[in-house]
Order: C-alpha cells, then sequence, then structure tokens
C-alpha cells in the first residue's frame, strides 16, 4: 500500500439540471494516493463534499476498466485528460503532479445536452447506429461460420475500426462536434466484411444523415478525435466512409 | 432478530420443485420440446408486450430476438446506453462446440466439460441444451459481422481455454464480449428503428407488479428525473446479471447490482444456490483500501503464462533474481495433465494457498507470478503482442510495470456469480410470467462456470431459448391485455416509493460508500474464496448488525427527483444487506465442498474441494418468507444420467 499522498486544487463544472446555467467551482481534495484512477479521485472527492454535507458531483462510469465507454470528462481541457488511449477511468492520478490545478468538465456538444454535473445526454450516438450501423440478420437465419472466409487482414482491419466504444470524446474533442470519426468506425468496420456489402449504400447514406440531423458538426480534417480516442481508432476510416458515401451517391 | 434462528438450520419444504424437463433422450428433448410448444400467430405477436430488462448478451439478444419475431418489446436498462452492459467487459471468449479444429470436440464434450466443470451442480438437460445452440451462436455472430479472428485462410480461429483439453474458444483480440455486445446491440438498434423494441434507457427496475399471481409489470425509476414510472405487459424477462458487487470489490461494473432479482425474489421467485459465486484468479491484485474495482486479465493468458510463486516462504526478492531452481510452479506440479490451464476455482484456491503459506508476491504478499518469459522465447514479442497487447497495455497502465520485462502479479477476485433466480427448463422463474436470463438465472455452471462460458449462455438464452419457450407461455395462458391503471401498479410504485423516502430519512453521517464497503469486507472476508461455519456465523451477526449502523448513518445528499447517485446506491446497498444474510446462511447449509462454493471443513487430504454427493446432490432454492424471517428451503434433486459425478481430476 503507498504512503505517499497527493492533493489537488479541482475546478469542477455544476449544474444543476439542463436548463440550469453551470459554473466552475473550486474544490481542494486531500489525501490522494497515485495509484488512484482519476473516477476514485472524485469518489474520494464526494466522499468528503457527503461528509461536510454537501451535494456530490455526478458523473457517469460503470466498468472503470476502459472498456464500455460510459465514462467521459474533459479534463483541463483534453477529452479523457493528459495520457493518449486511454479513458477517464483508466487513468491514473500518478500522471499529474502534487498540488496540481485541475479542472474537470462535461463533453461538450450541442448534441450532447448536459444532464447533470459531468453528465451529457449522448443517445445521439445511439440514433446514428439505428440509422444503419447492422447488418440485417434475424437470429436463426445464419450459415455456417465458416461458410464465409474472410481474410484475416480484413478481419484484422474490422476488428480496429470495431474496437470504438461509443464514449464520445471524438465529438467533445472535435471544434466542430463532429461525429465523423464514430460514425465512420462503424462504416469502416462493416465496409471490410462481406457481411456488411449488400446494405452498404443505404447504411453510408442514412447514418451520415442522421449525424447531421442530429447536429453534429462537419470534419475538417483537425484530427484532434484521432489523438484524443482512448481505443486509437484512426482517422483513415474517415477516409473510408467518404469513399463509401461517394459510392454510394455516385453509384 | 435472535441470533437462535439464524444458527438453526433451514426450514425446509416438503414439496420437491418440478423443473419441467421434457422427457426423451437427453440429445433429442430440445428439439422435441421445440417442435411440439405451443405458438403465438404472426398476427397475434404484435399484440402481447414484453418487458426486457437488462440490456446485456441475454437481455439484448433477447429483445432483439422477439423484436425479430414481431412482438412489442420494452427494453429497459440503467446505462445510457444498452450498448454499456457489462457484458461488454467480458475478455477471452466464447465457447462453441464446432469442431473446425478436428480435435475430439463434439456437442457432447461441451455438455461433459461443462457438468464436470460445475462440479456435478448444474442440471443435465439444461447444459446439453446450451452445448447444442453453442455452434448456431457462432453462426449467427459471424453473420451480424462480429470481426472474430481469423485464421491466413480466413477461416474461424480457436484457443483453448481453462478446463478443456480441445481448442473450442472463439475470440475477437482480447474484447469479445465488447464485439458479440456490439454485434447484439446493433441487432437491436435495428428492431428499435423498425419501431418494435422500445429502448428505455438510465431506467432501474425497483419492482415486480404481480396481478392474480403473474408477472404484469414493473416499477422503475427514471434516473434522470427521479421519477417513478410504471410498465405492464404479458410477461417480464429478467437479464440483470450477477450480483459479485456484494463483495464491494469485483470485477463487475461499479453499477452493477442484484436489486431486480432481489426484489422479484421478495415477490415470490425462489433464489438458486446463492452461495455458489465465482473468484476468477487472474485479476490485478489489490493495491490500495481506496481502489473502487478489481480489473481482470483474460483468462487466455494462462494460454502462454506460467504461474508460479518463490519456492522458500518470505522470499521477498524480485522476479528476476529467483533462479529457476527456487521457483515453484506449482499448478504445473501439482495438476500436469492441465497444469496452468485448470478451472478457475482450482487456481483460485492453489493461488490462495500460496500466499497463505507465505509465498505471495508483490508488496502485500498477496499475489502469484504470471510469468511469460519461456513463450516469449518461444513464439517471440510479435506472436505474444497480437494475442494479448491490449491486455498487457492494461496492466502497464494499472500498475506501471511492463509485463514484456517483468512478470505480471495476479490474485483471485469475485468475478461471476452462478446463483441466481431459480427458473425451470424454460427458464421462467417460480412467478408464472417472470423469466430470467442469462447470469441472473441459476441453471447451467452447477458450482462454478468454465471460461469462455458466460457469453455463450447468456446468447443462448437470448437469442434461441426464450423465443420459443415464451411464446409456449403466452400461447397456453392467452392473457387479457392490462394497463398501469390497474390498482396493482399505483400500489407496488407507492411501496417503492416508501421504501426510498425511508432511506431519505435516515438523515445520518456516513457516506453510502463507506458502509458497502464495509458490507464486501465482511463478504470478502468470511464469506468469500472459503468459508467456515463459525465464520460463516459471525458473518451473518456482523451482516445484521450493519444493517441497523446502515439505517441509522447512512447520509443521501440530494433528495428523490432528481439525478441522484447517493440514492441509486443507497437502494442497491440495502438490498445487498439483506441479500448477504441470505448468501451466507446458504453457504453455511451447505455442508459440503463444491466448485466456487469451499468449505474449510469439507476437503480432501490434499485439500481439494469434497463434495458429498449423498446429501447434496440437489439445488437449494430458497423462498422469502417475509423480512426477518427465517426463508424457507426448496430442493430441486439433480439426476445425473449421462455424467458420473466422480471426483474432480485436473492431476
Amino acid at each position: 500500500m503507498s504512503t505517499q499522498s497527493m492533493s489537488f486544487n479541482l475546478r469542477v463544472w455544476r449544474q444543476e439540471g439542463p436548463q440550469e446555467p453551470g459554473r466552475l467551482v473550486d474544490y481542494k481534495v486531500v489525501d490522494i494516493s497515485p495509484e488512484m484512477s482519476f473516477l476514485e479521485m472524485l469518489d474520494e472527492l464526494n466522499v468528503q463534499l457527503t461528509r461536510k454535507g454537501e451535494r456530490p458531483v455526478e458523473f457517469d462510469s460503470d466498468c472503470r476498466e476502459g472498456i464500455c465507454g460510459m465514462c467521459g470528462l474533459v479534463i483541463t481541457g483534453v477529452a479523457h485528460g493528459p495520457l493518449s488511449a486511454t479513458t477517464t477511468c483508466t487513468l491514473r492520478m500518478r500522471h499529474f503532479q502534487d498540488g496540481q490545478t485541475i479542472e474537470v468538465e462535461p463533453f461538450r456538444a450541442a448534441a450532447f445536452p448536459v444532464l447533470r454535473d459531468l453528465v451529457v445526454d449522448r443517445t445521439a450516438l445511439d440514433r446514428i447506429i439505428q440509422a444503419g450501423g447492422f447488418v440485417s440478420q434475424n437470429a436463426g437465419s445464419a450459415p455456417d461460420g465458416n461458410a464465409i472466409p474472410i481474410p484475416k487482414d480484413d478481419a484484422e482491419n474490422a476488428m480496429d475500426a470495431a474496437s470504438c466504444i461509443g464514449c464520445g470524446a471524438c465529438v467533445a474533442a472535435c471544434p466542430n462536434a463532429s461525429a465523423f470519426l464514430f460514425t465512420s468506425a462503424k462504416v469502416s468496420q462493416l465496409a471490410y466484411l462481406p457481411q456488411g456489402r449488400p446494405e452498404a449504400r443505404r447504411r453510408v447514406a442514412s447514418m451520415v444523415r442522421q449525424m447531421d440531423l442530429e447536429g453534429f458538426g462537419n470534419c475538417t480534417n483537425h484530427g484532434e478525435c484521432e489523438a484524443v480516442c482512448p481505443k486509437e481508432v484512426s482517422i483513415h476510416h474517415i477516409a473510408r466512409m467518404r469513399k463509401e458515401y461517394w459510392k454510394a451517391m455516385l453509384g | 432478530m435472535n441470533q437462535t434462528f439464524l444458527n438453526a438450520p433451514p426450514e425446509e419444504s416438503a414439496r420437491i420443485l418440478d423443473a419441467r424437463i421434457p422427457p426423451g433422450p437427453l440429445e433429442r428433448k430440445w428439439t422435441d420440446h421445440r417442435g411440439h410448444v405451443s405458438l403465438v400467430s404472426p398476427a397475434n405477436k404484435r399484440k402481447h408486450t414484453i418487458l426486457v430488462v437488462g440490456t446485456g448478451l441475454a437481455g439484448g439478444a433477447a429483445a432483439a430476438a422477439l423484436g425479430e419475431l414481431g412482438y412489442r418489446v420494452l427494453n429497459f436498462c440503467i446505462q445510457d446506453s444498452p450498448r454499456r452492459a457489462h457484458s461488454v467487459a467480458a475478455q477471452g471468449g466464447i465457447n462453441a462446440s464446432k469442431n473446425y479444429q478436428n480435435d475430439g470436440d463434439s456437442d457432447f464434450r461441451l455438455f461433459y466439460d461443462t457438468v464436470k466443470g460445475g462440479d456435478f451442480r448444474a442440471r443435465e438437460a439444461n447444459v446439453y441444451r446450451l452445448a447444442e445452440l453453442s455452434g448456431a451462436i457462432i453462426d449467427q455472430c459471424v453473420a451480424q459481422g462480429v470481426p472474430f479472428a481469423r485464421e491466413y485462410g480466413g477461416t474461424l480461429a480457436n484457443r483453448s481455454f481453462g478446463g478443456a483439453q480441445v481448442s473450442r474458444t472463439f475470440y475477437a483480440r482480447g474484447q469479445t464480449g465488447q464485439q458479440l455486445l456490439l454485434g447484439a446491440y446493433g441487432s437491436l438498434m435495428r428492431q428499435v428503428a423498425a419501431g418494435t423494441v422500445t429502448m428505455l434507457a438510465r431506467r432501474e427496475m425497483l419492482d415486480l407488479v404481480l396481478v392474480d399471481g403473474r408477472a404484469r409489470g414493473i416499477v422503475c425509476r427514471n434516473l434522470v428525473t427521479g421519477e417513478l414510472e410504471t410498465y405492464a405487459g404479458d410477461a417480464v424477462l429478467l437479464a440483470t446479471g450477477g450480483y459479485s458487487t456484494v463483495f464491494y470489490l469485483s470485477t463487475n461494473a461499479v453499477n452493477c447490482n442484484n436489486s431486480a432479482a432481489w426484489r422479484c425474489h421478495k415477490r415470490g421467485a425462489f433464489f438458486a444456490n446463492p452461495c455458489f459465486t465465482q473468484i476468477h484468479p487472474t485479476c490485478i491484485p489489490q493495491e490500495a483500501e481506496t481502489q473502487s474495482k478489481l480489473t481482470l486479465m483474460s483468462e487466455s493468458l494462462r494460454n502462454d503464462g506460467r504461474v508460479w510463486v518463490p519456492a522458500k516462504a518470505g522470499d521477498h526478492r524480485s522476479a528476476a533474481e529467483i533462479p529457476e531452481s527456487e521457483r515453484d510452479y506449482y499448478l504445473e506440479r501439482i495438476y500436469p495433465a492441465f497444469g496452468n490451464l485448470v478451472p478457475r476455482d482450482i487456481a483460485s484456491r492453489a493461488a490462495k494457498r500460496m500466499c497463505d503459506e507465505g509465498k505471495g508476491v508483490g508488496k502485500t504478499g498477496r499475489a502469484v507470478f504470471l510469468d511469460f518469459q519461456a513463450a516469449l522465447e518461444r513464439l517471440g514479442r510479435p506472436v505474444i503482442a497480437e494475442r494479448y497487447g491490449n491486455l498487457f497495455h492494461m496492466y502497464e497502465e494499472i500498475t506501471a510495470e511492463d509485463p514484456y520485462r517483468v512478470p505480471m502479479r495476479i490474485y483471485p477476485a469475485p468475478h461471476y456469480t452462478m446463483g441466481g433466480l431459480w427458473v425451470d427448463y424454460n427458464l421462467m422463474t417460480t412467478i408464472p410470467g417472470l423469466f430470467a436470463l442469462g447470469e441472473a438465472n441459476f441453471s447451467d455452471h452447477g458450482a462454478n462456470r468454465l471460461g469462455a462460458s458466460a457469453l455463450m449462455q447468456g446468447l443462448a438464452d437470448g437469442y434461441f431459448v426464450i423465443p420459443y419457450t415464451l411464446g409456449a407461455y403466452l400461447a397456453e395462458w392467452r392473457p387479457q391485455p392490462i394497463s398501469t391503471e390497474h390498482e396493482a401498479f399505483a400500489q407496488a410504485a407507492a411501496e417503492v416509493r416508501q421504501g426510498i423516502q425511508s432511506l431519505l430519512e435516515v438523515a445520518g453521517k456516513e457516506p453510502v460508500r463507506d458502509l458497502w464497503r464495509r458490507l464486501g469486507h465482511i463478504c470478502w472476508e468470511r464469506v468469500g474464496m472459503s468459508r467456515e461455519a463459525s465464520g460463516l456465523n459471525q458473518a451473518l451477526e456482523e451482516i445484521r448488525d450493519l444493517r441497523k449502523s446502515f439505517w441509522q448513518e447512512v447520509c443521501i445528499p440530494g433528495g428523490e427527483r432528481e439525478l441522484n447517485r447517493s440514492l441509486e446506491m443507497a437502494i442497491r446497498v440495502a438490498d445487498y444487506l439483506e441479500f448477504a444474510e441470505l448468501l451466507a446462511m446458504d453457504a453455511l447449509h451447505r455442508e459440503e465442498s463444491c466448485g466456487g462454493h469451499f468449505r474449510e471443513e469439507f476437503r480432501t487430504p490434499e485439500g481439494e474441494a469434497l463434495r458429498d454427493d449423498e446429501r447434496f446432490t440437489y439445488v437449494a432454492a430458497w423462498e422469502y418468507t417475509g423480512d426477518l424471517q427465517r426463508p424457507r428451503l426448496h430442493k430441486e434433486n439433480l439426476k445425473f444420467e449421462h455424467v458420473q459425478p466422480g471426483q474432480r481430476s485436473y492431476k
């Protein structure tokens, strides 16, 4: 067990509801060990606030091992914090300086309204998937798994794209609040696989339309999305989505 | 509550539980049953509303499959999106008896391994059905676009997993659960778009509504507004996972809880084998008191990693300083036939034994080494990186140690719960119209679950079992329409509201998290990896005391009708304080060791689990008889007609 103890000056976004005004509130959090994750540090803050009779800070989290995509905070200006290929829940406090001031804000985008404090509504991402991010396959009608051989490289590329966890950091990091990386990851995964081909045209057209309807911005190649993506989903999937899109529109 | 009740033997029901297993030979049961059950006509399916609680592999697959059939489905989850259910975190893989490797696999062998792995406490007919359906699951997932690992020739790749001598595990890097869940989620989203499924996210089920003795609806708390909402339907499917978070620290997500199942139990659903809990051998050891969860490292690591400790107790040298001759590769030594691939319960207990003997490593001495040096020398870094790269990365992120250079340190942690609501062969609980799927039920894994079997069971229940058995229930019953106007809904909602009010009125000083941690500590120390009568009796008293403290000291800032995580957590912990008692009581009554349930008093001379088939070849299904009342024990006798129960040997 570590004997080292750290303290931090936090500036945390507090907002009581979607319609209420929000503001940054200063807190001092003490007795933090370097092994703690960023969210465990916030748990500790909440324990300290509760003991003082104050309202704890609300934030989303679930698996705490970087796979469910539920957590997501903007930490001093960077979605999921300073470490690359990391979710907020797997970021450890040893990556911060003792006594440092840390700003904690929600993932911001017009399509992600704040529900309370650091909790945002990301159901817009579900609606993009509803627009076509699937293979129309009813249970019970599938051919044998080995009936469709898939080149190993295609399977690996599809897996790279499929590793998206739907956290929305790409949107939060983008100056345009674009959901291109998220949408392209699904389009690209299914474009690499023969199972995805029959619906490819309809899929990309419909998902891109939904993305616009939800109020996400356009992609102007800043590449911020790729830089913050905890699963290192590459922007080459955006290029593939554009190709698929033009094929669908012109073909 | 007087202590004499806690220590007394359970009151036993004279009625033997009937699992409604279809007649006929084992390998024909499901096919014949499916061919003979009543059907709901296509035109009538849309007239039935089905409430599916949970969106993991079992719930998500069930909601999608029922939507595809034309039922009107309402699907609930506690997260903001169905894609986040904790099935997402399963790493290693999913079993199927495809025999693609030509290494001797078959439905019977998968069935046999699962029954043996479960230490002869599972129901044969259910397990055979599971094995029989395993191949169709792989076909379904491939067709959905799940990017399983492939060979260069384009065929599906397999690996072996603990407790099996064939390669039957399909996988997608170390993210198999994620990919299978996203496959089910895609199918679910397709049904949402088609209008058959309505998705209700950020809802937590807090009660079951019964009308004329049947499950007709649920009460939910909207986790954003705090309002209580009621929903009516013709059947309720519970796919809400397990109860490992009763230990506070576990590999489960922090929102995993047992409240929905517990409240169904209080409405009449029997709870089966709660003491069958699985402690997973390959987790990252606990480092600090303030930790909020334990992280699992896939069991697949044991395919190439070798487990060892220093041969001498109290050897505090670093791994590199300990020469080969002074290391004890204890799994290879004790279990030469299976080596590092022994089932989870065996591997976990062996690790605990080594640490108890003073051979544990790391700062706390509660860890053993998992060493990849030999595999790195044999296969090279690129191969190891391809197989386990993301796991190595995750390990380094958490521990700040590079497993390519120094051995991993691992220790067992609560992971999965084999116990759950009792269900019959049709997955129906003792409440007509209430079904339980996936980890929420008890039926397929006996006293210990083999690796890569949870995903298989969740998807089998959801895609391929419930569509038939639910239809049969509805076709035979022909329900009258019901709405939430029925008085039973208002009454159930009022009871839930009363419970929430009581919690808020305590207005104590203790944060819920601290009280939960205290409960977890009691359960881990006395009802954890090994148990004995005196410790269990002590746990029962401590749980009672803690429950009393909880209702005097808990502090829940904020109000009812708003987003309030402290309140959510308090509701779950309050239920766990009741459930933990049943867990300990079940462990106390089962005077034998089997699978994940290890009683110190019952072991072989070599220290292995010693079953008592004479007295305990049954499922213990507990009936709720009222708060602070002694639960009533019902037995389902298990018959083994195809696998002869024997002392499990992995030597």
